[in-house]
């Protein structure tokens, strides 16, 4: 019950690599980690969810803050590799309308 | 009212860091009934997002409180009562503010913390809330023809 959040850095872009479980406990850790990569003018930031087991409406808090400060200051979010279960968040909340979502996995975890 | 065949009742306290144990044990009580992987993964959020409300309440309370889940086991269904001990809120109010997204409104209305309640109500068949004591979440799940049943080499630990 824990989450591991693994950045890497190329050129304009951050990867965060997400393992673990989004809730109320993990997502003030990962909200910490990820809002200020999203300052940077031009940066893409690219979140793999591949290996998250589990997430709820405070993962969701967590992308949507995201998304808000990309927006100031000109930046981009993208959400990858997303299982199942944790796309159909987005889709029964409408954010998968806002939030650019890549591709999806079937299954997962 | 027919009677629960069992019922199972779990205090954590108000911390963040209990809510995880929270999803465990509806986990493996929902396994248990037979439940399918993807109810249980229904489960596992809505009851998570009400327990994430009470100790998220605690918290603005600063209530060192605790967190009571009482499981109903039925032979159709599971209902699962979530009751913080601290104040209460208007079901009204909260409800007019729940629904999802919808492209044509600013992002910046969204508001981070408030999927919780309307994805309860999505991903649960009934939800009720009864605030005369504090706040009680009531969610019910229906045990669907399809599911799963439960099979012998399923009970276990008992003996």
């Amino acid at each position: 019950m824990n989450l591991t959040v693994n950045v890497e850095k190329n050129e304009k872009e951050y990867v965060l690599a997400l393992s673990g479980e989004i809730d109320v406990y993990t997502a003030p850790r990962l909200k910490e980690k990820l809002l200020p990569l999203t300052k940077e003018k031009g940066t893409l930031v690219k979140i793999n969810l591949e290996k998250v087991g589990y997430m709820d409406s405070t993962g969701l808090g967590v992308f949507i803050s995201a998304l808000k400060s990309t927006r100031e200051h000109g930046s981009h979010l993208v959400l990858t590799n997303l299982p199942e279960k944790v796309f159909r968040l987005f889709e029964i909340t409408g954010l998968n309308e806002i939030i650019d979502i890549e591709e999806k996995v079937r299954g997962g975890l | 009212m027919d009677k629960p065949f069992d019922f199972v009742e779990v205090r954590v306290p108000a911390k963040a860091e209990y809510v995880g144990v929270i999803r465990l044990t509806i986990s493996g009580i929902a396994n248990r009934m037979g439940f399918t992987y993807d109810d249980i993964e229904d489960l596992k959020v809505a009851i998570s997002e009400a327990v994430t409300n009470a100790v998220q309440h605690a918290y603005h309370e600063n209530d060192e409180g605790e967190v009571t889940v009482g499981f109903g086991l039925y032979t159709n269904r599971l209902e699962v009562m979530v009751a913080d001990h601290g104040g209460s809120f208007n079901l009204q109010e909260v409800k007019k503010d729940i629904g999802p997204y919808t492209s044509d409104q600013p992002i910046e209305n969204l508001r981070e913390g408030g999927f919780g309640l309307f994805l309860i109500d999505a991903l649960m068949d009934k939800v009720e809330i009864n605030n005369k004591y504090g706040v009680i979440v009531i969610m019910t799940k229906f045990l669907h023809e399809n599911g799963v049943e439960q099979s012998d080499d399923q009970i276990s630990t008992t003996q």
